[in-house]
């Protein structure tokens, strides 16, 4: 359904993303993983084509989306897929809607553009949608404004906005990094239901391994703008060939406590203005070794997943 | 929901007016002068001069005074005009339609033509139309209005005789004031639009927006504006006193009549009740524009109607 291919990134003469591929299909749900910083929203946003609202270009590989390269389409032709066949969903609920404007005509807007329906037949539908996202009294909620809302129903509501011309593709840019842990849950499961029901591709980005473990089909994890590592999630978790991936997986809460949470890799993420050289990895990795501060790593290929580390062949030996 | 609002909004500016109300009555005794010596004949007694202290109630103590005062303005009671020998209720309303207009169009003409400044600018984002833009706005907020407007005069009266020099003849004779007025106005709220509509699109709720497939435009019109339109208000509703007191200087430099050549006049005959009379007008057109820029907020924004009733 949508597949990218080495995708790059600059702004001006900074490159932070590059060498980035994956791909989706429907009723399939891929996770892209990685700590704050390593590109995910920027991969987001080149598939959304929404790169230039921040001064942002694609500089390099293929988004291909049912046939067509979307890095070559034209804004109109790009304004018709969005919203109508891949919805956005972003990280922070409380800012994510007009505040002044009622929730009802913000969805409204939705199947009104891209299903050509009038304003009642586009309300009748938005509280439907609102209906089967379980949220209560859905003529009620669409008089309310975004500030009369709970942070976990303002998420359901951008949710009802990126389903509302029923879109192939759905893309969740941290869907719950900002609402608190109960609520998570809830949504995750919203997100894994609608997949499965509206056979919908969805591409669920996050810094939670567990999600990921819980609902993705394939995964791709991230480091400074690259992915180190992909494949399908039983081959990763239970053999992740890249340190980094290790790394991750080994932080993840086995109990009740939530503190070790990514916080257990050493040192920080490096930023774009200072990416290392050879593995961008190397100056936290726990393996590496003298070529991996001058030579950038290739994927080496296992099965159906591969693992961008020049020790990847004997990280099996080494399970997390 | 607005409706209380606005009452609450009324209920606050009591207090307000009862200061402002003191203030103004006090700072005409703290003038130096006295409108009696200005009505005396050459060569009048002492006793002339206390019949006439005595008839204008100006041998009352101050307190007694104002509240004589208030109590009749409340009556809409303005009182006889000193110097002038007339009601001053009709030399209000002899002169308020002047400034009205003159104020209005001012008003109409900076907000319009600002808005479609700072909107254009903010699109727009072009270097040579960016660098005049900033030349625009520094030279309207801090060129003085009576240095513009002798400049005007001089340009289009003197030299090139499109319009009048002076009086309040026809629609030419408003072009120069309103032009002098609004000068400063236009600037503000361009400002004011270009740097609320950035601000706007930096919002996390635009990127969902394009998200959504809306074009631009649709963006801009349906979403940004409304938001740019928020601090456009509040600074338009603070110009209507700037405005106004814009007036005063502008009335008098173009010999227009109006409150402000009203005011001016009595200040210098020190009429003291047609002083009064003018200061009140003003302070609660004042008074009047903010809360109109504060009702015109809420009615705009859910959060402000909610946060306050
Ligand atoms: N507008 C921008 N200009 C320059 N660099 C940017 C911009 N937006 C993001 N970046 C850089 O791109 C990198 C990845 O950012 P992002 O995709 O937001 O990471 P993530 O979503 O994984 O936290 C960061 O190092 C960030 O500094
Ligand atoms: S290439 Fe070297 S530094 Fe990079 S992940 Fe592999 S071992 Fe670590
Ligand atoms: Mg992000």
């Amino acid at each position: 359904m949508l597949s990218v291919r080495d995708l790059g990134v600059a702004f001006g003469m900074v490159q932070p993303l590059s060498g980035v591929s994956f791909s989706v299909n429907k009723g399939e749900t891929l996770g892209i993983v990685g700590e704050s910083g390593s590109g995910k929203s920027l991969t987001a946003m080149s598939v959304m084509g929404l790169l230039p609202l921040s001064g942002g270009r694609i500089t390099g590989g293929s988004v291909e989306f049912d046939g067509q390269d979307l890095t070559k389409l034209p804004e109109r032709a790009y304004r018709k897929l969005r919203g109508g066949r891949i919805g956005l969903i972003t990280q922070n609920p409380m800012t994510s809607l007009d505040p002044l404007q009622k929730i009802g005509p913000q969805v409204d807007d939705v199947a009104k553009l891209h299903l050509g329906l009038d304003g009642a037949e586009a309300r009748a539908r938005t509280e439907d949608i609102l209906g089967t996202l379980r949220i209560p009294e859905p003529s009620l909620i669409c008089e309310r404004y975004p500030h009369q809302m709970s942070g976990g129903m303002k998420q359901r509501i951008v949710i009802a906005m990126a389903l509302a011309a029923d879109p192939d593709v759905l893309i969740a840019d941290e869907p719950t990094t900002a609402l608190d842990v109960t609520v998570q849950a809830q949504i995750i499961r919203l997100l894994d239901d609608l997949v499965k029901e509206r056979d919908l591709a969805l591409v669920l980005i996050t810094h939670d391994m567990s999600v990921v473990a819980q609902t993705c089909d394939k995964i791709v994890v991230m480091y400074a703008g690259r992915a180190v590592e992909h494949g399908p999630v039983e081959e990763i978790f239970d053999r992740p060939r890249h340190p980094y991936t290790q790394a991750l997986i080994a932080c993840i809460p086995r109990g009740l406590d939530d503190a070790t949470r990514l916080t257990g890799i050493e040192g920080t993420v490096p930023t774009v203005l200072n990416y290392p050289k050879g593995c961008p990895f190397h100056p936290r990795c726990p393996r590496a070794e003298a070529i991996c501060a001058t030579d950038p790593p290739e994927f080496s290929v296992a099965g159906d997943s591969a693992a961008a580390c020049h020790f990847a062949e004997v990280a099996n030996a080494q399970p997390a | 929901m607005i409706l209380r609002y606005t009452f609450q909004r009324l209920l606050m500016l009591i207090p307000v007016s009862f200061s402002i109300s003191v203030v103004i009555f006090m700072i005409v005794y703290l003038l130096p002068g006295d409108p009696i010596d200005n009505l005396l004949r050459v060569g009048s007694s002492a006793e002339d001069r206390a019949e006439l202290v005595a008839r204008y109630g100006l041998d009352r103590s101050l307190v007694v005074q104002y509240f004589v005062w208030i109590g009749n303005m409340f009556q809409g009671e303005f009182g006889q005009a000193i110097v002038l020998r007339r009601p001053v209720a009709d030399l209000i309303a002899q002169n308020l339609p002047y400034s009205l207009t003159l104020g209005g169009l001012a008003f109409l003409f900076s907000s319009t033509v600002g808005m479609a400044l700072g909107t254009v600018s903010a699109i727009v984002r072009h270097p040579v139309l960016d660098r005049f833009m900033r030349g625009f706005i520094l030279l309207g907020s801090t060129v003085p209005g009576f240095w513009l407007a002798l400049l005007l005069i001089l340009l289009f009266s003197v030299n090139l005789g499109w319009f009048p020099v002076s009086g309040a003849g026809g629609w030419q004779s408003l072009v120069l004031p309103v032009l002098t007025i609004g000068f400063g106005g236009v600037a503000l709220v361009a400002r004011v639009t270009r740097v609320a509509l950035l601000d706007a699109q930096r919002e996390d709720f635009v990127t969902l927006l394009h998200a959504k497939g809306l074009s631009s435009g649709t963006i801009l019109f349906r979403h940004l504006m409304p938001h740019a339109l928020l601090p456009v208000v509040t600074i338009l509703a603070l110009r209507i006193g700037w405005i106004l007191g814009g007036a005063v200087t502008v009335e008098f430099v173009f010999g227009r009549p109006g409150l402000g050549s009203l005011l001016i006049r009595a200040l210098g005959q020190r009429d003291y009740p047609v002083v009064q009379a003018c200061l009140l007008m003003l302070a609660l057109a004042v008074m009047l524009g903010t809360l109109i820029g504060d009702v015109a907020q809420a009615s705009m924004d859910p959060r402000i109607r909610e946060k306050k009733s």
